[in-house]
């Protein structure tokens, strides 16, 4: 086989992996492969040119939950490798799960696809198409489990500022409890040697926490107290009406995030927030739209980067 | 000039520092200067103002854990002025008020507007507790942040927090701001009744509560307190098993506290006799048995506090069928008499008795300079004479409504003045 120009100095053939089902599973070495790759392509996006690599290849979103930011993604991705790409949207409610989704495995998989990238709103759902399927699976965020390409990107986005995640301190705040992200993030964060915190009342910290190489803090001022990296994470609307924390306005008082309780953290510490934000609820406009710290919308940009990255690995020597 | 007030030859009692001995205590303006058995020894500086104590105990103002002041929404049974005006005939000085009026304390607009009527009414220290839940409503937290930096001292629906889920997060979260949930601990869905269950209620034919209603509620939230790691409250306990539940509880060495009311260390459902609502209390007057153990729980510690359990209700509420009538009593003015009476039976030693009416009650509301004597404090205290019989009389009380469960109860003990901030607020007519 040809030597391809993203080969990452003959790297590329030690990523062993069928499927991206998690950060769980990846080695350090791997993570920076991802990253070294990504970076290539973001400098090919940046030069607005594409690639044919994964010419005549099939890459299906399969989206049982609302996205079109990572659908978006995803598919530009598939599109700038050259792949055909096809948007599939199941809706959830329609659809008896298990063997139901079992069946959508099997007549995706006599179409032959290449990739098959899903979302769905039940931690595992991945894992079970996996099983199932010849192609390769990329999950794209299941239930309260990962979103890996978002850590991924993430983790692309620090390296690119700070040029390494070894060392940094980085604090995750808001709804733990439900975020696929927060879980993908700590173990990643965890592999690459940062030191990681959690900042959110108990009422939206899993209640095993503790048992995931996190310190774990109540309070913006001690969770932010010298971070390199304040990580927001989006508070869903039904979640804030008096069953996980009392109401939108006292949550922004004390875990919103503002200058006041960002002056504690580093001088120039990066702001992050994987998005959809709620502007006034979990951040501060100001703070969100900070040109000097908010990385919010290059995280999007770069988002683009890693999904190719991982379409790559997973696709091009298939087959 | 600074007055200042020389309080002579008293029994000094400090429960929080075990002091109990003949002394002066000197205030300066709204302080206190300094206190001891030797001050004053060689005679009151000019321009001090003597009281003698001779023969009446001096000790911090009692600190009431829960009341309920009528405002806003139920003046036709208690205003802050006359429930400040009774809580100074008790030798009350600083009091929690319930978040159940109309419109329910669960905002901050809430608190500051007990704030502002005890501020203006300026005779005792009235503090607010916030409702758990918005409305009381037991579904949805109310804004526990908010409502403590306004200066709320608790969080309690003064009524059972049903739901285990609810509960479970309330604990959590309420732990963020190092604040304690009072719960109310009885299962609604057991406890439908109007009296304990028993002999007394099968014969009168009314519904029963039974006592495991409480403990069923009270053994649930402590295993949510030891998932969480929340703070928690137990008031009014009123069975012999609870008193069991917490001791263990205590023993297996969880952080908790808990409250019970004179009543319940007093009467018993025998008094309920020929449908007395007077006697109609919530929980329910238990058994003698129970009440024994109410005692023991006080007398080891098991039982952290005392409080008034002060429930106004008007006439109409109480002269109806006992299932109709509203449950509670007033408990001012009887608290302190009753209190003491656990020391002239023997049950409970002075000292502990009257720390389940002091700082202990202070302490478990965060508010830890009040309920004891301390150079530099504020001038909070109650002289009473310690053995002085009377006859309570509900038509005398100084509460709006009379509706005491005490009435014609003879008893030792008696306030004879009661000191805010230096300031006499009440002064028994010699």
């Amino acid at each position: 086989m040809a030597t391809h120009p993203h080969d990452i100095d003959g790297r590329a053939d030690s990523f062993s992996h069928r499927h991206l089902l998690g950060i769980q599973g990846l080695t350090a070495p791997e993570i920076n492969l991802l990253l070294d790759l990504a970076d290539r392509y973001v400098e090919q996006n940046r030069a607005g040119a594409k690639s044919d690599l994964l010419a005549g290849r099939t890459v299906v979103n399969l989206f049982f939950e609302n996205s079109t930011r990572t659908r978006t993604s995803f598919e530009l991705a598939a599109r700038r490798l050259g792949a055909d790409c096809i948007n599939m949207s199941v809706d959830g409610s329609s659809v008896k799960k298990g063997e139901t989704l079992i069946d959508t495995a099997m007549t995706l998989n006599a179409m032959h696809l290449d990739a098959l990238v899903v979302r769905h709103q039940e931690s595992g759902a991945p894992k079970l198409l996996a099983d199932k399927v010849n192609c390769a699976v990329l999950n794209a965020g299941d239930g309260q489990h990962e979103h890996p390409t978002q850590a991924l990107l993430d983790a692309l986005t620090i390296r690119r500022r700070l040029g390494t995640l070894k060392g940094l301190t980085v604090a995750i705040c808001g709804d733990i409890l439900h975020s696929r992200v927060a879980r993908s993030n700590i173990q990643l964060l965890n592999i690459m040697g940062a030191n990681v915190r959690v900042v959110a009342p108990p009422t939206l910290l899993p209640s095993a926490i503790g048992e995931l190489s996190v310190e774990v803090h109540h309070s913006m001022k001690t969770g932010l107290k010298d971070a390199d990296i304040v990580m927001m994470l989006r508070l869903q609307l039904e979640r804030m009406q008096g069953q996980f924390v009392p109401s939108q306005r006292e949550y922004f008082r004390f875990f919103g995030l503002d200058y006041e309780k960002l002056a504690v953290a580093k001088p120039g510490a990066l702001i992050m927030h994987p998005g959809p934000m709620n502007r006034g609820v979990e951040i501060d406009s100001l703070v969100a739209d900070d040109i000097h710290r908010s990385v919010i919308l290059q995280q999007v940009e770069l988002g683009v980067a890693v999904r190719m990255a991982c379409l790559d690995l997973l696709v091009r020597h298939k087959g | 000039m600074t007055q200042r007030t020389a309080y002579l030859n008293a029994r000094l009692i400090d429960p929080a520092t075990g002091l109990d001995a003949i002394g002066g205590l000197l205030v300066e303006g709204t302080r206190i200067a300094d206190f001891g058995p030797g001050l004053f020894a060689g005679g009151v500086p000019e321009g001090v103002t003597a009281v003698d104590c001779t023969g009446l105990c001096l000790a911090p103002g009692l600190v009431d854990l829960r009341a309920f002041v009528g405002e806003p929404g139920f003046e036709h049974n208690e205003t802050i002025l006359t429930a400040s005006r009774s809580a100074a005939a008790g030798g009350i000085t600083a009091l929690a008020a319930l978040p159940t009026t109309d419109p329910v304390v669960d905002d901050v607009a809430g608190i500051e507007f007990i704030a502002r009527r005890a501020r203006e009414t300026k005779l005792v220290k009235i503090f607010a507790y916030g409702a758990l839940t918005r409305e009381n409503a037991g579904k949805e937290l109310a804004e526990i942040g908010l409502l403590m930096e306004a200066g709320a001292v608790g969080f309690t629906d003064g009524g059972p927090i049903a739901d285990p889920a609810l509960m479970r997060r309330a604990l959590s979260y309420a732990s963020t701001f190092a604040q304690t949930i009072f719960q109310h601990p009885s299962e609604p869905r057991l406890a439908g009744g109007v009296m304990n269950s028993g002999e007394i209620a099968t014969k009168l034919g009314l519904a029963g509560i039974p006592p495991m209603a409480e403990v069923i509620m009270l053994e649930r939230d402590l295993r949510l307190v030891e998932m969480t790691g929340g703070r928690y409250h137990a008031a009014n306990i009123s069975t012999a098993e609870s008193v069991n539940v917490i001791r263990r509880a205590k023993a297996r060495g969880l952080s908790i506290t808990c409250d019970t009311a004179p009543p319940y260390f007093s009467l018993t459902e025998m008094d309920v006799g020929d449908y007395r609502t007077f006697f109609k209390l919530k929980p329910p007057l238990r058994s003698e048995m129970d009440r024994r153990a109410i005692v023991e729980g006080l007398a080891d510690g098991t039982i952290d506090a005392i409080t008034s359990d002060h429930q106004p209700h008007d006439q109409d509420s109480k002269r109806v069928p006992f299932a109709q009538a509203a449950f509670g009593a007033v408990g001012f003015e009887t608290l302190l008499p009753l209190v003491l009476d656990l020391h002239h039976k023997g049950q409970v030693p002075l000292a502990r008795a009257l720390a389940a009416i002091t700082h202990i009650p202070a302490d478990i509301l965060g508010l830890r300079r009040l309920g004891r004597l301390a150079k530099g404090g504020a001038a909070d205290l109650v002289l009473f004479d310690l053995d002085r019989p009377w006859r309570i009389e509900a038509e005398k009380l100084a509460s709006k409504s009379k509706n005491s469960c005490f009435d014609k109860r003879p008893v030792q003990g008696m306030v004879m003045r009661t000191i805010v901030d230096g300031r006499s607020v009440f002064t028994r007519a010699a």
